[in-house]
């Protein structure tokens, strides 16, 4: 009796972990993970190396010592008594928040350019395919740098806000007397408040008790008015007749901010121009706004892009049942094509956000110290840990990014095709 | 799999940093050249011409260390640095020598593992103002924009002296001297702070220097000094002595005008060992008998370097002070040649 050939008796030859298709890709990704430890290893140990044959080592106590340096441009508090760790800190949180405010203003201006390019008028849809192809196909960095530039050499300096004492007239004056554009800042009101709760002392900022109240009403109002509207949809289905809402909305969001704000006695403190510079208001920094600017109106034109993609992408028959429906074009836009849209469009945005995120390090080319300014910048500088501080800006991005995609997915879960 | 590539790109990233080849000397000699890490631009020490020819005081030190090392003042490659970039173009072994203008301390000796050579130039840091400002003082700048140069000593000696003179003032930070002229010249800060040599140097670059004052306080001792990497004492060595060769010659009075003539003999012994003829200094530090020499003729001693590039005749208008030789008052002071 013959038996089928493809019931081999031998045991394992060698030769198979080439020639046997069963084994030859575990034998390729074997060796090529084998190489590629090989070569990391190969390359840790070149750094070591180096780092004795320099006599340095690799810890990074320096992030307790004390910085020294100050920082034009803080939003936690800070001075040069505190230690390099305090300094990456700040410049954390300034990544952060010019990231976090550039995202916005950078979606909110790609929607409309987006949607407008796809608009029946000629003229409106042109406009927005030469901001698009304008934007996108020159580097941010020059935005950045042409954004400084406009900024520093349009605006007066804050000398000319001066009272001159022979004439009894400034060269230049405020806009409603409480803005002020200069060639170093932009000069704006701020917050005041005549009572105050006291402030909640935090290890990374004082928080003020009042503004805190504000939120909690804030928060509280907007679950109000949630079930609320809740309530007139029941009305609504029982009865046919929806409530008119829209009033009562309004009394509810806006009134009880206002009469908390109120009874705080919140008063604008208006900048004054003292010396050298203006005082008492807030000084949003040229820098900032040039790379916030640069930042949001580059990555505008590709979620511009991206909006235009996802609309498209919704089959044409959508719009024309939402015709035959009544809706009226915008708001077929906003209640039917858009929500559809959403699924395309925020995979892609959530690589804008993190390209945004990381471009910001550019600052460097306008003075604003964020993550790559105090860490990567003065606190590598003066205390020479270049390894140190390159690793953990690296860590410290790579985080930011994650964290960023993460949010971005549960979000993309929500609105994703619900496939059962 | 992941984690491997991200550590094989950081370490690649961080491959060329630790390259320190031991002996500087013979590697300078195979290459025939001598790399030199200079400023970005700064007019008088260090900044090209229209046709790309540096020139400038930290540039005469790379060429008077050329010349001693190679023979030849004109081989060496400029390698322009920031005050962020230089350490590490230094440490990584990218320049031979990093002569510009940078300030002798504690921390960068012994922490950053350079060897400062020998001070070229005693500085300190000062403050320059608008002239119809009406500021006088550096203690009127309470509450002032002040442009600073960031990865230097300036930067903290400011954050010091305002703190010190309980004022407070708004930090510019700029990345260059060029980015900072042009900050300062819009009018974006109300003082531009960097050393007071640096002052005279970008303010002789401007197009009315006399609406520009510098103010009256020194608020740190800056002493400038061309560096080399830590490890390699013999390159150290020979950067050191050249330094101290160009002073030593002023004091002596060996000129690039009478150089040929002393190099012959002269009844001052002193003056025979530093010239080669009579022992052999050169020979100690791996070089030539007539090292020396071919330093000093390469721009002349210090005393003529400093007067053709930022001394009373030039533009730059810098006095003598502090710099002048320790027998005029001053500290210029090289330790003798035996």
């Amino acid at each position: 009796m013959t038996s089928a050939p493809d019931a081999p008796e031998q045991g394992f030859r060698l030769s198979q972990l080439i020639y046997d298709t069963r084994y030859r890709s575990l034998t390729i990704q074997a060796i090529v993970f084998i190489l590629v430890m090989g070569g990391a290893a190969w390359l840790v140990d070149n750094v070591i190396q180096n780092l004795n044959d320099l006599g340095k080592d690799f810890n990074f106590s320096f992030l307790g010592q004390r910085a020294g340096y100050d920082i034009g441009n803080a939003i936690i508090p800070y001075n040069n008594d505190m230690s390099h760790g305090r300094a990456l800190l700040v410049g954390l949180i300034n990544t952060l928040w010019v990231s976090f405010l550039g995202c916005v203003a950078a979606t909110i201006i790609g929607i409309f350019v987006g949607v407008l390019r796809l608009s029946k008028n000629w003229l409106v849809a042109r406009l927005m395919t030469v901001y698009v192809e304008v934007f996108r196909n020159i580097p941010v960095l020059l935005w950045i740098l042409v954004a400084i530039a406009l900024l520093t050499d349009v605006a007066p300096s804050p000398n000319a806000y001066k009272v001159n004492q022979q004439t009894g007239e400034a060269q230049a004056s405020m806009l409603l007397d409480s803005v002020a554009f200069t060639n170093r800042y932009t000069a704006i009101p701020s917050v005041h408040f005549d009572r105050s709760l006291g402030s909640l002392d935090t290890a990374l900022a004082p928080i003020s008790l009042n503004f805190l109240a504000l939120v909690i009403v804030l928060i509280a109002s907007i679950w109000v008015n949630k079930r609320m509207l809740t309530h007139a949809a029941k009305v609504q289905e029982s009865t046919g007749v929806r409530p008119t809402m829209w009033w009562k909305s309004a009394l509810v969001l806006i009134a009880p901010v206002v009469i908390l704000a109120i009874a705080l006695g919140i008063n604008p403190e208006e900048p004054q121009i003292k010396g050298f510079n203006f005082t008492g208001g807030t000084n949003v920094s040229n820098s900032f706004v040039a790379l916030w600017l640069g930042l949001s109106l580059y990555t505008a034109a590709f979620i511009a892009e991206i909006v235009r993609a996802g609309i498209l992408a919704i089959s044409k028959g959508q719009t024309e049942a939402a015709f035959a429906l009544g809706l009226r074009a915008n708001r077929t836009m906003s209640l039917v094509i858009l929500p559809q849209a959403l699924r395309v469009i925020i995979p892609p945005l959530i690589s804008q956000y993190l390209n945004l995120t990381k471009n910001s390090s550019l600052a460097i080319a306008v003075g604003y110290l964020e993550l790559r300014g105090t860490l990567g910048g003065i606190t590598l500088n003066q205390t020479g840990r270049e390894l140190e501080a390159i690793t953990l800006m690296m860590l410290i991005y790579l985080a930011i990014s994650l964290s960023i995609s993460g949010v971005m997915n549960v979000y993309n879960n929500r609105v994703k095709l619900k496939e059962r | 799999m992941k984690k491997s590539v991200f550590f094989g790109a950081l370490t690649a990233a961080t491959l060329t940093a630790g390259l320190a080849g031991a002996a500087t000397l013979d590697d300078v000699k195979s290459r025939g050249e001598l790399i030199c890490g200079v400023n970005t631009g700064l007019v008088g020490f260090a900044a090209p011409d229209a046709n790309g020819n540096w020139s400038g005081f930290d540039v005469a030190v790379c060429q008077a260390v050329a010349a001693a090392v190679l023979g030849d003042p004109s081989k060496v490659k400029y390698v322009p640095t920031s005050g962020q970039t230089r350490f590490t173009a230094l440490g990584s072994g990218e320049v031979d020598l990093l002569a510009r203008n940078t300030t002798w301390t504690f921390s960068r000796d012994t922490d950053l593992k350079l060897q400062f050579t020998a001070t070229n130039y005693y500085d300190g840091q000062g403050f320059m103002v608008r002239k119809d400002s009406g500021v006088t003082s550096a203690k009127e700048l309470d509450g002032a924009s002040i442009c600073i140069q960031t990865g230097t000593t300036t930067e903290l000696n400011l954050a010091d002296y305002f703190k010190a003179n309980n004022m407070s003032y708004q930090p510019i930070t700029v990345d260059s001297n060029a980015e900072g002229e042009q900050q300062f010249l819009a009018g974006a800060c109300d003082a531009y702070t960097t050393d007071a040599s640096g002052l005279a140097a970008t303010r002789a670059a401007f197009a009315n220097p006399s609406d520009y004052v510098i103010l009256p306080e020194i608020i740190s001792k800056e002493p400038l000094a061309p560096a080399v990497r830590q490890g390699d004492d013999q390159w150290t060595d020979i950067v050191r002595w050249t330094v101290f060769a160009l002073i030593g010659a002023e004091e002596y009075g060996v000129t690039s005008a009478n150089i040929d003539e002393l190099a012959k003999g002269t009844d001052n012994p002193e003056v025979n060992r530093l010239l080669g003829t009579e022992g052999d200094l050169g020979a100690m530090i791996g070089l030539d008998k007539d090292w020396a020499v071919k330093a000093i003729k390469a721009n002349g001693n210090y005393g003529e370097i400093f007067a053709a590039t930022i001394g009373e005749q030039t533009p730059i208008g810098l006095a003598r002070g502090l710099n002048a030789q320790w027998t005029q008052g001053g500290l210029m002071y090289a330790p003798p040649f035996r």
